[in-house]
């Protein structure tokens, strides 16, 4: 089952001519982990950000097509580039994800960074934000780590700890899709091994769409894999398909390091 | 021949390129100990002369029974009142231009704001004259904290829209992307992960307006007397140095010694707890 589909997406940025993304159409299904992979360029990272719309916060923008978002409740789906208003866009985001590059962490406490998303949802009680930071926490790998020093500023953390924190705060307003931008090309070996287990244990909960560089990484932890190539959707398929048995010249070349 | 020439090094040519290396460092040098020692040399007399005309008693004394004490709070009600009015307009002004502003619109008003940044003093004190004295129908206290705070707006607002440029990107990004709206995510993360520098920049504001004259001179004037009283002509230290050094008294002259020797140090004093700030931090 699907929880996104992306229907015939393109995808233009202001002032330029020429759309960076065509007539895509893709999937990203529930409870697995879809990888974008292509060279530098070819549109993975642009139409992962189309999925919770961030590119909005700068205007001019053009979208064709649909992307589809699934309701729980209701089992049934919405376009959500018809979304105009700024509650819409907030519900959107709380339901779709998102940790970048670069770990973000908020400059404030390790616990007010995991409580932030929380609050803006509107929970307040007290009990309840330490159930859900410590919930998240657990979740991400990091309460150990953190436990006795939740107050303290979640600048003093490494890299590492900092982007499971990025993604402990991502998962405690319990989105449907997390959306993963190379979120461990800033990383150290072990810090990569032990987000990419994460992402392993986290698609029990959430859905999960990440771009990467990495190829190792798609084939270790994805399971579909889109190769994208200069704005196109070359070939989607399993990923073991992809990686054993391509159909596209272009995917062959592309995965066996002949370009990119 | 070019590895012939390579491997054949001219002692002369590597003599030369090491002499000019030190004729420029000792014109550095030279350069920056002329600057240093003028400075040293203000420093010095300021100290001297003011030291020998200070007396607690200044602290305690208006100027009318010989003291500075009604113009010290003076000047401090005239800053902290033009930092109250151009603090908030300033950031404000600067996160529009940062955050919000976009295309001609913004860099017109950026551009604007950096011109009135380096506007001469004098004119921002006769413009407050003009628009504010006048129509008033004289000096008072908030004619001049107006003019400061007209002096003070341009530096808060240039601070703040270069302070909230370094925060990346990707910060307010992560703050959308947990569904925060714009403003929040402005006051929240990008105004928080900002802070240390917009506060050394507004405390470095302040320093510079607290030790204005011109635009006092003809706005606030001065009193001997100590006032709370905004709607008169309100005492001002800067304002009464100047006066007082023109007095033909010595005893004045060396009140006015004292009077910019308390100034400079409380300038002094601002500035490194904005060094402070910073260095801590960071």
């Amino acid at each position: 089952m699907s929880v996104m589909k992306i229907k015939k997406f393109s995808f233009t940025y202001p002032g330029v001519d020429h759309p960076s993304l065509r007539n895509i159409t893709l999937p990203i299904e529930k409870n697995k982990i879809t990888a974008l992979i292509g060279p530098s360029g070819c549109g993975k990272s642009t139409l992962l950000r189309s999925m919770n719309r961030i590119h909005d916060l700068y205007p001019g923008n053009k979208y064709d097509g649909k992307i589809e978002l699934l309701n729980e409740e209701t089992g049934k789906y919405s376009n959500i580039l018809d979304i105009k208003k700024e509650n819409e866009f907030i519900k959107l985001r709380q339901q779709v994800g998102m940790i970048f590059q670069k770990p973000t962490p908020f400059p404030m406490s390790i616990f007010d960074n995991v409580a932030y998303g929380l609050k803006i949802a509107g929970i307040k009680n007290k009990s309840e934000l330490h159930g859900r930071v410590e919930e998240a926490l657990k979740g991400s790998a990091l309460w150990k780590e953190v436990h006795d020093r939740l107050d303290k500023s979640a600048m003093g953390l490494s890299g590492g700890q900092q982007q499971r924190l990025c993604i402990a705060r991502a998962v405690a307003v319990k989105p449907e899709v997390l959306l993963f931008d190379e979120p461990t090309s800033a990383l150290d070996p072990i810090s990569t091994g032990a987000i990419e287990e994460l992402l392993v244990e986290l698609k029990k909960d959430v859905s999960i769409a990440i771009v990467t560089h990495n190829m190792q990484q798609a084939s270790r932890i994805s399971d579909y894999t889109a190769f994208m190539y200069l704005g196109d959707l070359i070939e989607y398929d399993k990923t073991e398909n992809i990686f054993l048995n391509p159909k596209e010249q272009k995917t062959e070349d592309y995965i066996t390091g002949r370009f990119g | 021949m070019i590895s012939n020439k390579l491997q054949d090094p001219k002692p002369l040519n590597g003599f030369g390129r090491l002499l000019i290396n030190k004729i420029f460092l000792a014109l550095s040098v030279l350069s920056a100990l002329i600057g240093l020692a003028f400075l040293g040399w203000i420093l010095t007399t300021l100290f001297i002369k003011g030291l020998g005309s200070f007396h607690l008693s200044l602290f305690l004394n208006d100027l009318i029974d010989g003291g500075l004490r009604n113009l010290i709070i003076g000047q401090f009600i005239l800053a902290g009142i033009a930092a109250i009015i151009g603090i908030p307009i300033g950031m404000t002004a600067g996160i529009y231009l940062q955050e919000y502003g976009q295309g001609r619109y913004a860099s017109i008003i950026r551009d604007l704001s950096d011109i009135m940044m380096s506007a001469p003093s004098i004119v921002i004190g006769a413009f407050v004259y003009a628009v504010i004295v006048v129509p008033t129908g004289g000096t008072s206290g908030w004619a001049g904290a107006i003019a400061l705070a007209i002096m003070m707006i341009p530096v808060v607002i240039n601070t703040t829209d270069n302070m909230l440029s370094l925060v990346p990107r990707e910060l307010r990004e992560a703050g959308i992307a947990l569904g925060a709206s714009k403003y929040k995510v402005i006051l929240d993360i990008v105004i928080k992960a900002a802070k240390v520098g917009i506060m050394t920049g507004i405390l470095l504001a302040f320093a510079r307006i607290i030790g204005e004259t011109a635009p006092l001179l003809f706005t606030s004037e001065t009193s001997n007397y100590f006032s709370l009283n905004m709607s008169e002509s309100f005492p001002s230290l800067t304002v009464s140095i100047y006066d007082l050094a023109n007095e033909p008294e010595e005893s004045s002259r060396d009140l006015a010694w004292a009077a910019s020797f308390i100034l400079t140090v409380l300038v002094l004093i601002i500035n490194l707890t904005g060094k402070f700030i910073t260095r801590n931090k960071k």
